[in-house]
């Protein structure tokens, strides 16, 4: 018995261990599924999304011209203490290396990276390097000084020694309109080189502008397309992704054509007697908003429409027979529901919108560029890629902290996106 | 098989592309456009069949990063290229080209002074001035100062954005006489002066950026006047049929070069496509087919007299404009480009 009784337990005991792996087994299949299908898109991701930012982030910081091109003197001047001028060997061995980079033709980079901080330093770091002796006359502090008065300044080898650091915080100070000063502490730029804070703010202010006036227009629109019957509905959603379809760049070419002075709003509007001369509606703010409002109104409008696609009459018309004015009823009863597509549509937008290049490129006048015009300055025009990377890290840090602030405020997990 | 024999196919390609690198075709690079189609039909093509060699045509829009990348990248798919004044003295200066033979081009002598250097010979000359609708204003500007004064021609002004040209067209504007423009833009006080004169204007600016902008501004309507390259306004006349004025005083006018890039593996034929080019006998072609200034001294004197008003280079028209001073913009373009920029968006 109680041999039998043994088997019998213990045989169900490793009957239900056997379930158990089994059922880890699966377990583990199914994880291992679910990882292989996500896995191509992660990659992708990795690859093609995160990768690019963060060597975006590195770049902001970068400070390699120097140390590559000149790795003796980077190291010496990384030794110096940087208190008024540096020691010989730090003389002797950027003579050595200067020469060397004038033989090699790599000085550029260096030069280009000195400039930023001082304006004049590529004729001077050329200058001296053309027709450098091999040996010093004295000392080799004391000819190059002699050949540029430049490399006698305390100044000059404070921003060498900063150049020869391994990050820089130049950049990143320089798209807030800070810098340091010459005894390495951080101030404000003069005020006619203070620019992208201002910039920053009125990016974000006038992607805020559009979100709203996305918000007024869609609203209503999406209300009504979604009370209608679903043959009609699904006729005017299609009007309204007609130009969503449309190249964003034949669009914003189409208002400039549209908003211009001898224009056919403006000879409208002449013709009716509204205005006697032309408005003034492209090349200026008025003409960025009416543009990107356009490009933008969809996002705004889908979300809202599935959202308000969801919400069943019955409750309005239950609020309306407890009692309620249909006003009441809307902002009580309907208006709540409706706030998952309302926080989508305005995050959709606004992000999008913070990020708008060619618009206000096109339609815009000069007060009218954000940020992302800087960016495209900086990448193809100056070639500072530095200064890019930076301009792009802090909005992106600015746009996450708002997201961070705004998932609070609205409820992240209540957004739908449609 | 199919796999198999299009993989060698691949690899004979791939060994072909390497083995080219080393005796590929003659390359010269311009700016595209109605430019280079004249370019191809005044030197390109009479120079392939003169001398037999094969030569291959691209384009480009400047920047010294991008040469940088060709010739530090090594294996330059370019040879001749043709860069802006600062790309000249940048490029030279950082051992980007190849030194000239002048000798091969009849001596520094036979060239307009600015067209000389030791790494490039001047291709063009051409000149950024105030262009207005001749169909729309009948008295018009005769100077910066009219440019300026918008009371008497009311509307818009169109300059083109960055603080190359605009700020010597301002001081121009405020009375600086045009052979002192770049002395007094030497002292900060000069810069200042600029930018103040600047901030007249200011509210009355259409900024441009693409050489075709203006144009397609003035043609709309959108500014009364604005500052154009002198050739786009002539070619604008030509195929829109417009009667686009030209004010040659106080225009400034820059030299284009052609340069060889640093090791290329064709130096001597490019040399020899440089020297066709630079040949008076073919330069003086180039003029009626597109208007800008020729750097050959002979080929001035051989232009068809009939587009020689509407010339950079012609002696009444050089006597009025200013020449680019490429030093200064060298040195100076990070730091006016900032205060530009920030003075621009505040």
């Amino acid at each position: 018995m109680t041999a039998s009784s043994l088997t019998g337990r213990s045989g169900a005991r490793i009957e239900s261990r056997n379930l158990k792996a089994q059922l880890r087994r699966t377990e583990r299949r199914r994880k291992l599924e679910a990882a292989a299908l996500v896995a191509p898109l992660l990659i992708f991701l990795a690859v093609f999304f995160l990768a690019p930012i963060v060597g975006m982030l590195i770049r902001s910081v970068e400070n390699s011209e120097l140390p590559t091109t000149m790795p003796e003197t980077a190291a010496a001047l990384r030794q110096w203490d940087g208190i008024d001028l540096p020691p010989e060997p730090v003389f002797a061995s950027f003579a050595r290396e200067l020469a060397a980079g004038q033989r090699d033709r790599t000085l550029a980079g260096v030069a280009k990276r000195l400039t930023y901080e001082v304006p004049n330093m590529r004729s001077v770091l050329f200058a001296t390097a053309r027709g450098l002796p091999e040996t010093p006359n004295g000392t080799w502090r004391d000819t190059l000084t002699a050949r540029d008065k430049t490399w006698g300044d305390p100044a000059t080898w404070a921003v060498m020694r900063r150049a020869a650091a391994p990050v820089t915080p130049l950049y990143m100070l320089a798209s807030v309109d800070r810098e340091m000063d010459a005894s390495g502490s951080i101030v404000k730029v003069a005020s006619d080189r203070a620019i992208y804070i201002d910039i920053f703010i009125r990016t974000f202010w006038m992607a805020a502008v559009v979100t709203v006036w996305c918000l007024v227009l869609g609203y209503p629109l999406a209300f009504k397309l979604a009370s209608l019957p679903p043959r009609v509905s699904n006729l005017l959603m299609i009007l309204v992704l007609l130009p969503f379809w449309t190249s964003i760049l034949v669009r914003t070419g189409a208002w400039v054509v549209l908003l211009q002075r001898e224009g056919p709003i403006n000879e409208a509007l002449q013709w009716v007697g509204l205005i006697s001369e032309p408005l003034q509606l492209v090349y200026n703010r008025v003409g960025v908003y009416v543009a990107m409002i356009h490009i933008l109104l969809p996002f705004m409008v889908l979300p809202l429409y599935s959202v308000m696609r969801g919400i069943s009459p019955a409750y309005m018309r239950a609020a309306t027979s407890l009692g309620a004015t249909p006003f009441t009823a809307f902002r009580r009863v309907y208006l709540p529901q409706t706030i998952p597509g309302v926080g989508a549509g305005c995050l959709l937008v606004f992000i999008l919108g913070v990020g708008y290049y060619i618009t206000p490129a096109l339609v815009g006048g000069a007060g009218d560029q954000m940020v992302s015009y800087f960016v495209a300055f900086f990448t193809n025009q100056t070639i500072n890629w530095g200064m890019a990377a930076a301009l792009g890290s802090v909005l992106l840090i600015a746009t996450l902290l708002l997201y961070w602030v705004y998932a609070r405020l609205v409820g992240i997990d209540r957004m739908r996106m449609g | 098989m199919g796999c198999r024999s299009s993989l060698f196919l691949g690899v004979a390609l791939m060994a072909m592309a390497v083995g080219g690198a080393e005796a590929r075709d003659l390359t010269v690079t311009s700016w595209g456009g109605s430019y280079q189609d004249a370019q191809r039909e005044v030197y390109f093509q009479p120079f392939m069949k003169q001398t037999n060699t094969k030569l291959v045509e691209d384009s480009w829009n400047g920047g010294v990063g991008a040469l940088r990348a060709k010739v530090e990248g090594g294996n330059s798919d370019w040879d001749v290229v043709q860069v802006e004044a600062e790309e000249l003295v940048l490029g030279c200066e950082e051992g980007l080209f190849e030194q000239l033979d002048w000798a091969a081009l009849g001596g520094r002598d036979k060239f307009i002074p600015a067209a000389v250097d030791d790494c490039g010979v001047g291709a063009i000359v051409w000149t950024t001035l105030i262009t207005y609708d001749g169909a729309k204003i009948k008295d018009g500007p005769k100077s910066w100062a009219d440019f300026w004064d918008v009371s008497k021609f009311p509307g818009k002004r169109g300059l083109r954005r960055g603080p190359k040209y605009t700020l010597e067209f301002a001081l121009m504007a405020d009375g600086v006489p045009s052979e002192q423009v770049y002395e007094v833009l030497r002292t900060d006080a000069g810069v200042d002066r600029a930018f103040k004169k600047l901030d007249q204007i200011k509210s009355n600016v259409v900024w441009w950026e693409a050489g075709a902008q203006p144009l397609q501004l003035l043609a709309s309507g959108e500014v009364a006047m604005t500052s154009a390259y002198n050739a786009r306004v002539t070619a604008a006349n030509k195929s829109d049929n417009r009667d686009f004025k030209i004010v040659w005083q106080g225009g400034v006018y820059a030299v284009d070069s052609w340069v060889i890039l640093r090791d290329s593996p064709n130096k001597e034929a490019a040399m020899d496509l440089i020297a066709f080019m630079s040949d008076a006998a073919n330069q003086k072609n180039l003029p009626p087919k597109i208007p800008y200034g020729v750097t050959s001294k002979e080929a001035a004197a051989l232009v068809d007299p009939a587009v020689l008003p509407i010339m950079p280079t012609e002696p009444g028209n050089l006597a009025v404009e200013v020449q680019l001073d490429t030093e200064f913009w060298v040195a100076n373009t990070e730091r006016l480009t900032e205060r530009f920029n920030a003075w621009i968006g505040q």
